[in-house]
């Protein structure tokens, strides 16, 4: 193996009494040898930047660039461009805002639930006792569960004729929460929370380790009852950690998909019509590019502003490091 | 809330499965303030021993709720059909029926989709280690123009989910030729901003006199990274690994647009038609469903700590 010997660190440039050209040569070799250290490094960055260059930043331009035209109503004519015109028509279109209300309402019903319902797993599950590793392992166990798997659970179990739930609520006999325009909106959000419970516990359990062990017992030394010790010491020293929680949590409900395509497909009446299903019906039910387009580029400035915020969080740990 | 907003859930009209459910409720919240009020009286040791109960109490109550799906899911996936529809609803597999799961093995063809998303799997988790690996290495130990440029471009991926993108790459997918085949359904997950940021870290945290021995002639660097880093960095390798595992097995909007036949479906996909095609065959969606779910439970019990590293990376010091 190359390794640099100790000493070599230490030497300068140029040891006294060497010849000014021996510097020059060195200097020139210096040079070839940065050369060829920036070679290998976009060499190491190629692959990455040909994905990214392809699959990210080249759709990101072309959905902005396709939301100024109109998508023709029969295949094969060209798109015409239009300005602004789509894109406030698509804004303030009555379909549009649905999507945009629900969604708001899908990221209201499931973050905070599953914010709180993972903190009180991992309160609970963070204190020595005998068999707590199976607990944790069984709180963090719907993480193995993958969206199309939580969904088909609870659309056959949601199913009237299977009809544990609704023999289980007395709602037997009448329509499966998924197909009532009251209901869809929160069953699904529940299929949700539970699917991410795993995540939310983890994190939280994360964020908990983190809390120095004397700081806890100093607390209840004090005397400090269970919740005045969870508002005055564990939230505080949770705090980065729960707002972690929130930005991810935000994000992975804005892109929420699979659930609304297996338990309700938008339905009913629309009433669980997400953004992101409202895009994808715009492509593959009505062939209108052009309107899916100005619905990706304000999701995505609405994803941005949540990312922005989860990449701040990742570089400030980075300081806290080093 | 008006009485006709909750569903029929007024007392006059309870089903008797219901009331059971209540009776239960009020049983689990009866002996919690029994254990409340117990435990604030009588000697200290007695006091704590109640307490102990109480906790084990909630724990208990706490994992059989989260758990109450699984376990049903695998109870229905043994009954007979008509048995899944019974009511009141049967919670135990006295005769366990195991024909459900080769029906759905065969007929459902879980096995190609299995198979199917392993191949995938497996693909996009070894090229996301060795573009993040490759790019997080030049970030690391490399100097070059435009660094901090680029290192920010990586990130800025992060800004941009598939589900915006997700438009423009099926087209681009089509007119590459790779609609419907392996190609189309890993490239482009074959590099992430999120695998590079975390290997850069990983690196950076080497200690400093290994570091300066990384600035030797290129010759020097595949050694270095051979011998050095990467057994070094095992833990996050194994962290990034696990967690592309996962989320590269569970997708689903990508596989669903980019394949059209069951030669490609990914387990997930698979699954979704699994429950629209045996419409009143329960017993054999909730099969389907325990094994498309199998994987991912054996690799949490197998790899717990390193799926936590992976996913609260960037939450709190790892």
């Amino acid at each position: 193996m190359n390794v640099t010997h100790p000493f070599e660190r230490l030497k300068p440039d140029r040891l006294p009494g060497e010849s000014v050209g021996a510097g020059l040569r060195k200097t020139r070799s210096r040079r070839r040898r940065r050369t060829m250290e920036s070679l290998l490094a976009f060499g190491l960055l190629l692959p990455s930047l040909v994905i990214f260059g392809v699959f990210v930043f080249y759709p990101l331009i072309r959905q902005i660039y396709l939301s100024f035209f109109l998508t023709p109503p029969f295949p094969g004519e060209p798109n015409h461009y239009v300005g602004f015109s789509q894109i406030q028509q698509v804004l303030s279109s009555h379909d549009f805002l649905n999507s945009l209300w629900v969604t708001l309402l899908f990221v209201l019903y499931t973050v905070p639930a599953g914010l709180i319902l993972g903190l009180l797993l991992a309160v609970l599950a963070h204190q020595q006792l005998a068999g707590i590793r199976f607990f944790r392992t069984v709180f963090s166990s719907t993480v193995a569960t993958s969206v199309a798997v939580a969904s088909v659970i609870f659309f056959t179990l949601l199913n009237p004729e299977v009809g544990l739930f609704s023999y289980l609520f007395g709602t037997q006999g009448q329509l499966s929460v998924l197909d009532d325009p009251r209901w869809a909106l929160l069953a699904v959000s529940v299929v949700t929370v539970w699917q991410n419970l795993g995540l939310s516990f983890i994190i939280m359990s994360a964020g908990l380790q983190a809390v120095p062990d004397e700081l806890l017992e100093a607390s209840r030394i004090d005397g400090a009852r269970a919740w005045a010790r969870m508002r005055h010491v564990i939230l505080p020293m949770l705090s980065p950690t729960l707002f972690f929680a929130i930005v991810v949590g935000t994000i992975l409900s804005l892109e929420a998909f699979g659930q609304i395509d297996i338990l309700t497909a938008g339905g009913p009446l629309q009433h669980t019509n997400v953004l992101v299903y409202a895009i994808y019906d715009q492509v593959f039910n009505q062939d209108n590019d052009g309107r899916a387009a100005v619905m990706t580029v304000a999701l995505f400035l609405i994803t941005l502003v949540f990312t922005l915020f989860q990449i701040w969080l990742l570089e400030r740990r980075v300081t806290y490091e080093r | 809330m008006s009485a006709e907003v909750v569903t029929g859930v007024t007392m006059g009209t309870l089903a008797p499965g219901f009331r059971t459910f209540l009776w239960i409720a009020l049983g689990v919240i009866v002996a919690g303030i029994a254990l409340l009020v117990a435990s604030r009286r009588g000697s200290p040791h007695y006091r704590r021993r109640v307490a102990l109960a109480g906790r084990y109490l909630l724990l208990i109550l706490l994992a059989v709720i989260v758990l109450f799906p699984i376990y049903i899911t695998v109870v229905d996936s043994l009954l007979k059909p008509d048995q899944v529809v019974a009511k009141p609803p049967i919670l135990f597999p006295f005769h366990p029926q195991w024909s459900s799961y080769s029906t759905a093995w065969t007929q459902g063809h879980l096995g190609l989709y299995l198979m199917n998303s392993f191949i995938v799997t497996t693909v996009i988790v070894v090229g996301e280690l060795a573009t993040s690996i490759a790019a997080a290495y030049a970030f690391a130990f490399l100097e070059f123009p435009f660094k901090r440029t680029l290192f920010v471009l990586f990130l800025a991926t992060m800004m941009v989910p598939l589900e915006v993108t997700f438009l423009t790459n099926l087209s681009t997918v089509v007119s590459l030729g790779w609609y419907n085949t392996y190609l189309g359904l890993t490239v482009p997950f074959l590099a992430t901003g999120f695998g590079a940021f975390l290997l850069r870290q990983a690196f950076l945290g080497l200690p400093r006199d290994l570091r300066d021995a990384a600035k030797l002639d290129n010759a020097g660097h595949w050694q270095f990274l051979r011998r050095v880093v990467l057994p070094v960095a095992r833990p996050s390798l194994a962290a990034l690994g696990i967690f592309a595992f996962f989320s590269a097995f569970g997708q689903y909007l990508w596989p669903l647009i980019v394949t059209k036949n069951d030669r490609l479906r990914t387990v997930q996909i698979g699954l979704k038609f699994l429950a629209n095609s045996q419409l009143n065959n329960f017993n054999v969606i909730f099969a389907g469903t325990v094994i498309a779910a199998i994987p991912l439970f054996v690799l949490l019990i197998l790899f717990e700590k390193q799926l936590v590293r992976g996913l609260t990376a960037g939450a709190v010091k790892g």
